[in-house]
């Protein structure tokens, strides 16, 4: 395991972006850090910056309004970046998923690596799909991505963004 | 000191400060913000219109998704104005069991807010204390309603479950313990010269700008000013239970601190009378599948303050108008206003201040008429 490797999954840091969600599965989100279920544990520290940030959690339905800045924060990431859709909302667009405002889940935008389902899914939901995450890196997903990934990634993702603007 | 030139500082929509995207545009000089300009709308998820699509029923699930912080709050006012257009008078049993719902809900918002408060003040310890005993709160609320945060315990014409007596006896217990770390948490909050340093005078909100403002909730009630849905227009069961309507007159960020904190400890006293006085019988009644066309309004007072929600019906079983008026909507107005004239580095706790919850509150604005 190269030391690289070795940093990121034992200290992935994390942001939080609330893309039109109703602030239960942000709060859960915080809840995981508070002394109960303290995510700092397995080496997670949210971060404010998305330039320091390694992994995205995405809450809540991604909104007409709020998709081009989920999109710069997402280009703002250093390679590699992970993304976590947290909650029903992000996972299909749950409840608002036929609102004229909402284009769905978070993979209709960005791609997504780990889906947390829950309606707000609990602080111990949350670590699991973290820590699954890790698990999929350990297994060397993370290495295919910064070296290949990343144009088949990006033309992705302009192509999702195409088709965003035509939603 | 005026440097003459004023600098544009955007905050948000992400910012560490906020949990939720909004975004303000603050123009500075020097240390001072002397013009904000808030854009709102980055959560706006066309709710009402979404009501108009589902039926009654499916929308309380709809309805407790507005917010989820204070998804009682308003799954509760749903109800409320959905049996105001029956109408339908429900068991006092699940009137009581709404109550209590609502209360816990208050304790779990207000020790949130407080914890949020002190992290923005920089004292993070009261946070970390302030949420593990939160976690007590989510705990009883699971064991009573059998989720954390959305509960789906209200339903149109009654509750779907029931608080047994042992589950009476946890909360009475739990409470205990609660209320004494609450005050032991405030004679803290009112003794430590950093926090008081950090946030008296911060935020004044004079009692006549908070009233041609329209702050609502604790907002106002820190302005010195005594308004409160519970007391004002009571519904559920508060004109039955005895309560005090907290304010205090410092006007500020410390003011809407202890103003939170002391109702933290009424809320102990409301569900413990509610508990001793909880009525025997049915929890739930049948209501109709389809309403004549009627109109009604709800009002709650949430933990942030007046929620308002209008209905109307047209005879079917979906309604054909439905409005949120939520608290943060009322407070925003007012935490403008107070952030002109502050330092920069006091926004975060200014705008953390009126404990906002944008997701209640966004909505589309046209600010183009030709586009």
């Amino acid at each position: 395991m190269s030391v690289r490797k070795w940093a990121r999954i034992r200290s992935p840091w994390l942001i939080h972006f609330n893309t039109g969600g109703c602030n239960g599965c942000d709060i859960e989100f915080v809840a995981a850090i508070t002394p109960r279920f303290d995510v700092e544990r397995f080496g997670i520290k949210l971060q404010g910056s998305p330039r320091h940030a390694d992994v995205l959690g995405v809450t809540g339905p991604i909104t007409m309004q709020i998709t081009k800045r989920l999109l710069r924060i997402y280009r703002q990431m250093p390679e590699p970046k992970f993304v976590v859709a947290i909650g029903t909302c992000a996972t299909s667009g749950g409840p608002f998923k036929d609102c004229y405002s909402v284009h769905g889940g978070v993979d209709t935008v960005i791609p997504v690596d780990v889906y947390i389902p829950g309606c707000p899914p609990k602080p111990e939901a949350i670590i699991y799909g973290i820590a699954k995450l890790l698990n999929k890196l350990s297994e060397g997903e993370g290495e295919e991505k910064v070296e290949e990934g990343k144009v088949i990634k990006e033309s992705e993702e302009e192509r999702r963004e195409k088709e965003a603007k035509g939603h | 000191m005026s440097y003459g030139t004023t600098i544009k500082v955007p905050f948000g929509p992400q910012h560490p400060a906020l949990k939720e995207p909004e975004y303000f545009l603050f123009e500075v000089d020097g240390d001072i913000v002397v013009k904000v300009t808030p854009r709102i709308g980055y959560v706006h998820r066309g709710v009402e219109k979404a009501f108009e699509q589902e039926t009654y029923l499916h929308n309380l699930y709809l309805a407790e998704r507005i917010c989820g912080i204070c998804s009682h709050a308003h799954s509760t006012c749903y109800t409320q104005t959905i049996e105001g257009l029956i109408p339908l008078e429900i068991p006092p049993r699940a009137v009581y069991i709404r109550l209590i719902m609502a209360e816990l809900e208050r304790l779990h918002s207000h020790s949130l807010w407080v914890g949020i408060a002190a992290h923005e003040a920089g004292f993070d310890t009261l946070f970390m204390y302030l949420w593990r005993d939160r976690e007590m709160i989510m705990d009883l609320m699971e064991e009573i309603s059998g989720n954390r945060v959305t509960h789906a315990i209200n339903t149109i014409g009654g509750v779907r479950r029931d608080i047994t007596s042992e589950q009476a006896t946890k909360i009475k217990k739990f409470l205990e313990k609660f209320e004494s770390n609450v005050k032991e948490y405030t004679k803290v909050l009112e003794s430590e010269q950093t926090f008081i340093k950090r946030t008296k005078d911060v935020g004044v909100l004079k009692p006549r700008d908070a009233i041609v403002l329209c702050a609502v909730g604790p907002t106002l009630r820190a302005s010195g000013i005594k308004s409160d849905v519970r007391a004002d227009d009571p519904y559920l069961a508060y004109g039955e239970i005895p309560f005090n309507v907290i304010t205090h007159d410092g006007c500020d960020v410390y003011a809407r601190t202890i103003v939170r904190c002391e109702e933290m400890i009424e809320s102990a006293n409301i569900i413990r009378y509610a508990l001793d006085h909880l009525p025997e019988g049915k929890i739930k009644v049948p209501p109709p599948r389809t309403i004549a066309p009627n109109e009604s309004v709800g009002r709650v007072e949430a933990p942030r303050g007046e929620l308002i929600h209008y209905a109307r019906s047209n005879g079917t079983n979906k309604p054909e108008r439905y409005k949120v008026r939520a608290p943060t909507l009322g407070n925003l107005a007012s935490v403008c206003q107070t952030l002109i004239g502050a330092h920069v580095a006091d926004i975060p706790l200014i705008l953390a201040g009126i404990d906002p919850c944008f997701s209640c509150m966004d909505r589309v604005i046209i600010t183009k008429k030709s586009v």
